[in-house]
């Protein structure tokens, strides 16, 4: 069933308690939180759509921008960090040509960093979409890009 | 499944799920924790299942667990009863296995761990010393049980401490005894759970609530999620006899959100305990009613903080309120609340199981039991393990977690993540608990342990901190959200070469500005990792500012790639990645590094085999 604004009312209930596990199926149906969407959202739950946005721009997992087709997601846990996950996330940013959190001009990758995984064994650890690429070095990222294009 | 209407169905019911068990049958387990499963362990669950029915062994039990700790290792596979356990299995191997060691009961040597040191193989898991030397209390059945299988939970004795609590203690005695028992919160805080029980006991109100956080937003730590997923009913169970101990009526998980299999996990385990009349109306017959709730977390380091959590639990921005009023008193939604974290809550069951005098048997006098860690960063043995309180930081790093790979000198061990400290060599033989840790400056945390060799630059590691919290104060408080970014302002301008001596007095300065000014454990804290490495490692803050080098080879603009033309073999690697063409030469004569196009991505100095390029 498709995601809509009726369909969350119906799940959680017109309860803005619910409102962030709310966004976080909203986001995740559509990889980001489009502006009508969080508009019938305040309506229905009778708040103001400040406190939307509020909590819609401080929780990492929301995103108002849409995101590219493959996420690439580098972590940047301290173990990661110790082991090199910098340069990694450099010569993304260098592949890519994006800053991290932003999305390639052909919407086809989004360069995002995540505070750690707890994949710390194979770190430094880059995750395309759901897939795991552990041991990264810096060395293997064009073709690890290569591989989603 | 069935419910459960009384205590002897219960205990007629796990006797049955032992009786199930037979312990002379071969049990394959696979670790399938997060980080198997980003090693591929899920290819060889299929593999092996597939290869037992081919191989018509149908008798063979095959189980998925959780994590086993051993995360460098994985995929985990474990053949018991023998315990054989093997490493880095892949698809390919599986048909050999099935055919060799559970068939034929033959042990194959290549799939065997190896001592780093000596070379030498270990076929039973038992032995190893990684596991050998650890005291898994809490950790250890993660790798004996499927977590979505109840029947796993109770066939090794789980929900008997809560059949045990109701049936024969008071509330005020379940409190009694893990006030007695000394079990502090192993969220970080270290304090004293059984008090904080009390206290809400002692408030009157018909609804109160328990808590748990499993949020875990420390870079490097990853227990509580290894629980999480490995042995939820633990969980969960831990939680009901905090519930019948402070009078709760409903409890709520708050899970990050970057943790999708222990949501998937708990919420099994909470759907087949509801089924099972161990979470709902009048547990096992008794007058006690409780059930469990998930919230998923927003991704907000600061929820992690007690009243941030519960501010996002409301669905309000998770930013912390002052303390003044307890939580004890005045919680989630306004009613009494005890909020514990995910290892907190699974060794409850343990204590009322095996009582406090036991509990109190291991680990230190002040900091009873074991702390759970996860030995990570620059050590070969990278993954959890469970430990007394009171063993030593060598013990771990070296015995453990088997030293600095490539024999590289070890530098340092980061603990208490944001929150910690830098602990340097002359500590390694300091016994590790709560207060232990604080008295040299850095603290227990959640259990993340971050090993550091030569190759690691401290100040970099400080900026690395004090980055992550600039990002992550929720900005409620001047000084946390002022402080910590002029902080990192003045890590930034030393990395690249532009720091000046007094910067170190202002860092100094500001440190306990931030700390003082700041309402919750976020800004408090925040200055810890930079205190701690301007106490140990001056020196190389020093070696930035006097000298304008990095020792460690690592802040960008103060180090240069050089090919050591005796070295240089003239293979023409370096070259070939280079992505700015600014390694060049001819072939078989020593190549060169033109610094002008240099961007300093390191690919030439991986790519070198023979060690011709040098960080000057």
């Amino acid at each position: 069933m498709e995601t809509t604004v009726q369909s969350l009312i119906a799940k959680y209930g017109a309860d803005p308690a619910q409102i962030i596990a709310m966004l976080q199926d909203l986001q995740s149906a559509k990889r980001y939180l489009p502006v009508e969407d969080l508009r019938a959202l305040a309506e229905s739950l009778a708040i103001p759509l400040a406190r939307i946005y509020r909590i819609a721009t401080f929780f990492k997992a929301f995103s108002l921008e849409p995101k590219g087709e493959h996420i690439i997601n580098v972590c940047m846990g301290t173990a990661c960090h110790v082991r090199g996950a910098g340069r990694i996330l450099d010569e993304l940013k260098r592949q890519l040509g994006v800053e991290q959190g932003c999305t390639t001009d052909d919407q086809h990758f989004s360069l995002e960093t995540v505070n750690c995984l707890g994949a710390c064994a194979l770190g430094p650890v880059v995750v395309v979409d759901q897939e795991y690429h552990g041991d990264m070095q810096a060395g293997q990222v064009k073709k690890l890009v290569e591989q989603y294009r | 499944m069935k419910k459960i209407a009384s205590f002897q169905e219960l205990e007629a019911y796990c006797q049955e799920c032992v009786a199930a068990r037979d312990p002379q049958r071969t049990v394959i387990t696979i670790c399938a924790g997060t980080g198997c499963q980003a090693h591929g362990c899920t290819n060889v669950v299929a593999a092996a299942q597939q290869e037992l029915e081919k191989q018509g062994l149908v008798d063979v039990e095959l189980k998925a667990t959780g994590c086993h700790g051993f995360c460098e290792q994985g995929p985990l596979m474990v053949i018991h009863p023998q315990g054989v356990l093997y490493h880095k299995v892949k698809v390919d191997d599986v048909p050999e296995v099935i055919a060799k060691t559970v068939k034929g009961g033959e042990v194959i040597d290549a799939l065997l761990y190896a001592l780093p040191s000596t070379k030498e193989k270990i076929a039973l898991e038992q032995d190893v010393p990684f596991y050998k030397l650890q005291k898994r209390i809490i950790f250890g059945s993660n790798g004996l049980i499927d977590p979505t299988s109840i029947d796993d939970y109770l066939a090794i004795g789980g929900y008997r401490a809560l059949a045990k609590a109701l049936a024969d203690m008071t509330p005020g005695g379940v409190v009694e005894e893990v006030k007695k028992a000394g079990l502090r919160g192993r969220g970080g805080g270290g304090f004293p759970t059984g008090r904080k029980w009390e206290s809400t006991l002692n408030v009157a109100g018909e609804t109160k609530y328990v808590i748990c956080n499993a949020d875990e937003g420390d870079p490097g730590a990853y227990m509580d999620r290894s629980l999480l997923e490995g042995n939820p009913h633990s969980v969960i169970e831990g939680m009901l006899l905090g519930a019948y101990a402070v009078g709760a009526t409903e409890g709520y998980v708050y899970v990050r959100h970057e943790y999708p299999l222990a949501v998937a996990n708990l919420t099994i385990a909470i759907d087949v305990a509801r089924q099972a009349g161990l979470l709902g109306e009048r547990i096992l017959g008794s007058n006690f009613s409780f059930d469990i709730k998930i919230s998923r977390g927003g991704g907000a380091f600061v929820c992690g903080e007690s009243s941030a959590l519960i501010a996002s639990i409301e669905g309000q921005v998770g930013e912390p309120r002052a303390k003044h009023i307890h939580m004890a008193e005045s919680g989630l939604w306004g009613k009494p609340t005890v909020l514990n974290n995910v290892e907190t809550w699974a060794n409850v069951p343990v204590i009322i199981a095996k009582g406090a005098d036991w509990f109190r048997s291991i680990g230190t006098e002040g900091s009873p039991g074991t702390k759970i860690f996860s030995l990570v960063g620059k050590v070969n043995n990278t993954g959890l393990v469970e430990v007394p309180m009171g063993i030593s930081l060598r013990k771990i790093i070296f015995d453990i977690g088997g030293g600095i790979p490539g024999g590289r000198a070890f530098k340092a061990v980061q603990t208490g993540g944001p929150s910690g400290g830098c602990i340097p060599e002359e500590h390694l033989d300091l016994p590790v608990d709560f207060d232990e840790l604080s008295k040299v400056g850095s603290m227990m945390g959640s259990g993340g342990m971050i090993v550091m060799d030569d190759r690691t630059c401290m100040v970099d590691v400080a900026k690395y901190f004090v980055n992550f919290l600039k990002g992550e104060s929720c900005g409620k408080c001047t000084t946390c959200r002022e402080g910590i970014a002029r902080m990192y302002e003045i890590l930034d301008k030393i990395t690249r070469g532009e720091g000046e001596l007094t910067d170190l007095e202002l860092l100094e300065e500001l440190a306990p500005v931030i700390q003082e000014g700041s309402m919750c454990g976020l800004g408090k804290t925040a200055p810890n990792p930079v205190l701690s490495t301007l106490r140990y490692f001056r020196a190389e803050y020093l070696a930035h500012i006097n000298d304008k080098k990095c020792p460690a080879g690592v802040c960008k603009e103060l180090i240069r790639f050089e090919i050591d033309p005796e070295a240089c073999t003239g293979c023409h690697k370096c070259a070939r990645v280079c992505p700015v063409e600014a390694a060049h030469g001819k072939k078989k004569e020593a190549h060169e590094i033109d610094q002008e196009k240099c961007i300093k991505c390191g690919m030439c100095y991986e790519a070198c085999k023979f060690d011709a390029v040098k960080i000057i």
